[in-house]
């Protein structure tokens, strides 16, 4: 073992080693490059559009990257009022999703139905697909969409992403 | 305003009794016409140059009989004047002729009317739901159809379940019945 | 040497079956309901021969969400914010249309103050709306600059919406017979400077955009749309204005008061997507000008119309007289009591004419509420229009009739 000098230390590289998880690694890297979707509906579809764009600029948090295909992304972000006509079509989207996948309901109407309570809307997205983050109002203002994203980032560093993927392949 | 009136007099006279004049609210015009004569009446006003449809509504009259009315309102581009056209259907009739040959704006406007109303357009050439999906059974606009909708089921296209509206948005009564009127939750009305 | 050949020229009716013979097999092509083109949930099912559209379906209905229904179980005012919702790129002006179509109905006439403030509101909303249908249209063909641009300005009238009305685009502003509140103080100041500084931005999506030899080849000549096609198809708005006819309702049937302001009406002259995109631009030039003008000319006064028995009375009454603070349960509870009738009224939005049927039987409820929602006329010469078109011209056409779904589908 000539070089295991090396390997013990070296001044060369120090500072800038980091040591982690391997699993605490992974979640960063998801949680700072989601892909979002933007499954835009209705009137949230503007706010969603003026979060991305230049006053509140949501690649300040990694999200920037909008795909509209949803083999492509990993964060589907409902905004607007889900019709049942549109139901089973943002379900299908949902499904075509790779995992892992997160979902954000923008809006009351994505949340709840909101102010339609009538024959033609689904009262909630959450009745097919699972949310994980909810936000509140008619539309949410830009910045409650980035709060949103930020929450969801701390429930990804949470996750235990590796463990998953240990029984599922022990499964 | 002169010419609408020189047109009615000229129509009453081409049309005897057919058309009825009702009484002008808000300086519009409008024209009561006969079922029968619609056709008639609606292309010679087409020739007349109404060139253009405004719109095709539909209302529900529930518990009246002719139940339907249908609403055309037209507008002429060159003396830039509306004119309001309408005529009353029986539920068992249920059908007017279409007039999307005369305007071809009236084909989608046909089309919401019957997919909302369920009211029938004879020679219509597509005549199709276009808002809600095609196989749902009922006809929302309906009076005695609930707001908060009704369980629908088709695998793999759509379903649909009824709203809850306790708790809900401010829902009130209708005119009719404004002593019970409060801005509260209507417990859903079975009909 | 010359070389003679004998052409045989078949009449139009076999040169038609030969046609048929040698199309190849047809495609069925879906678009939607969710493609980033459409503006929302519209979808398209097109039959392709190779990149040729030959027959193209639209498919409404997904955003469907009962408006019509709901204002039949509301009174008057409480449909407001539902208006709100119908294009809800321009709010403020679907609540104008909707506030003046109930007072037509009521039968009322605004006091001065109230009706020059609506028109800014109208005006407002149209910069808004073109400038998004710009920056939109410019996306979908392939310019991503031009949609920051636009939205940047549009973010400063966001500004001024959220300190007018406290939202900044579901603003409920007006009010049946009035406005909610009166402008803030300094807003005109502000409006002022925005408005100093907007055609230098316009001025450079001018630039950016309309000599583009990508944008030019991408639009022009593309979805003619003729004079009479526009009128039997009942476009309304920048299309039908594209295609040549002069119809503005604030010109030909003026509301509020829009006759007493200089501006003009620009039309196309060939009726393509570039005319439609010319119009949108000159469009917002001349709101401009309407909203210089409506600054200048601002009177006092106020806001609401006199009649005691269907308009609020003022809080601080409310809140120390009994018979005011009867007054005010009754109206928020019964509405506003319309008399019975029925009254169409047209207003001229950023999208076309938006115009509302009422039918009242009286009382604080519509009997019958229909909106004529021009997204959705300016969709229907759609089967019309795409085939002959490539596949790839259909989002040109597509952005160029600028709808929003939320109105069309209702």
């Amino acid at each position: 073992m000539s070089n295991s000098g090396e390997l013990n230390y070296n001044s060369k590289v120090e500072g800038n080693i980091v040591l982690t998880t391997l699993e605490a690694s992974v979640n960063w890297m998801r949680k700072n490059s989601l892909w979002p979707m933007p499954m835009g509906l209705a009137c949230c579809a503007i706010e969603l559009m003026a979060a991305a764009s230049s006053r509140f600029d949501i690649a300040r948090f990694g999200a920037e990257v909008m795909r509209f295909s949803p083999r492509q992304s990993d964060l589907l972000i409902v905004a607007g009022t889900v019709t049942y006509k549109m139901a089973l079509a943002t379900k299908r989207i949902y499904d075509q999703m790779p995992d892992p996948k997160w979902v954000i309901a923008m809006g009351a109407c994505a949340s709840t139905g909101g102010m339609y309570r009538s024959y033609a809307v689904l009262q909630g997205i959450d009745n097919l697909i699972p949310v994980d983050v909810y936000i509140s109002g008619c539309p949410p203002r830009p910045e409650a969409l980035l709060e949103a994203l930020m929450q969801l980032q701390n429930k990804i560093e949470t996750e235990k992403s590796l463990r998953t993927l240990k029984e599922e392949v022990a499964a | 305003m002169s010419e609408l009136n020189a047109l009615n007099e000229s129509y009453q006279a081409r049309f005897p009794g057919s058309i009825e004049l009702k009484p002008v609210f808000r300086g519009e015009t409008t024209w009561l016409v006969k079922t029968s004569e619609l056709a008639a009446v609606l292309d010679a006003l087409n020739k007349e140059g109404f060139d253009f449809l405004v719109d095709l509504s539909t209302v529900d009259n529930f518990g009246e009989e002719p139940r339907f009315e249908v609403v055309y309102e037209l507008r002429h581009t060159g003396w830039n004047k509306n004119l309001r056209v309408k005529a009353l259907i029986s539920e068992d009739e249920n059908e007017v002729p279409t007039v999307s040959h005369l305007w071809r704006t009236a084909n989608w406007h046909e089309r919401e009317a019957y997919d909302m109303m369920g009211i029938r357009f004879g020679g219509h050439p597509d005549l199709r739901r276009i808002l809600m999906w095609e196989g749902y059974p009922f006809h929302p606009l309906k009076k005695d159809f609930p707001l908060e909708g009704k369980e629908t089921e088709m695998p793999d296209i759509a379903f649909s379940r009824p709203a809850p509206l306790e708790g809900g948005p401010f829902v009130t009564a209708p005119a009719d019945r404004s002593q019970q009127r409060e801005p509260r939750a209507r417990p859903p009305e079975v009909v | 040497m010359s070389l003679v050949q004998e052409l045989e020229v078949k009449d139009s009716a076999a040169r038609a079956d030969e046609l048929v013979d040698n199309v190849g097999e047809k495609l069925v092509l879906n678009m939607g309901p969710s493609h980033p083109s459409t503006h929302g949930v519209l979808r398209i099912v097109l039959e392709l021969d190779g990149e040729i559209i030959t027959k193209a379906d639209p498919d409404l209905g997904y955003l469907h969400r009962g408006d019509e229904k709901i204002a039949e179980n509301m009174t008057w005012t409480q449909f407001i914010p539902y208006t709100d919702r119908l294009d809800y790129l321009a709010p403020l002006a679907n609540n104008v249309a909707y506030a003046c179509a109930v007072e037509k109905l009521m039968g009322y006439e605004l006091p001065a103050r109230a009706k020059t403030i609506r028109v800014i509101c109208a005006e407002l909303a149209r910069v808004s709306a073109h400038l998004l249908g710009v920056g939109c249209y410019a996306m979908d063909c392939g310019a991503m600059t031009v949609f920051l641009y636009t939205f940047t300005e549009r973010e400063k009238i966001y500004n001024l919406i959220e300190s007018l009305t406290g939202a900044r685009f579901t603003t409920s502003y007006t009010r049946i017979g009035g406005l909610a509140r009166d402008l803030p103080e300094g807003w005109i100041e502000n409006l002022q400077l925005f408005l100093d500084q907007l055609p230098e931005k316009v001025g450079e999506v001018d630039k950016l955009l309309t000599r583009s030899p990508i944008f030019v080849g991408r639009t022009k000549d593309i979805g003619i749309i003729t004079k009479e096609e526009a009128l039997n198809f009942g476009l309304s708005g920048p299309n039908l204005r594209g295609s040549g006819v002069s119809y503005d309702v604030r010109k030909n049937q003026p509301y509020l008061d829009y006759a007493d302001y200089d501006f003009e009406v620009p039309v196309g002259s060939v009726g393509d997507c570039y005319d439609r995109y010319l119009v949108r631009m000159e469009e917002l030039r001349q709101s401009i000008r309407i909203l210089k003008q409506a600054i200048k000319k601002l009177p006092d006064g106020p806001i609401f119309v006199e009649d005691p028995k269907n308009i609020l009375p003022k809080k601080a009454e409310v809140l120390s007289s009994m018979e005011e603070l009867i007054q005010q349960f009754m109206i928020v509870t019964q509405g506003v009591d319309a008399p019975k009738g029925e009254v169409y009224f047209g207003a001229e939005n950023p999208k076309g004419e938006l115009g509302f049927y009422i039918n009242s039987r009286g009382g604080g409820v519509p009997h019958r509420l229909k909106i004529r929602a021009p997204s959705f006329v300016n969709l229907s010469i759609l089967p019309h229009l795409l085939p002959g078109h490539s596949v790839s011209d259909t989002v040109a056409i597509l952005g160029s009739l600028d709808f929003v779904m939320g109105e069309c589908d209702r």
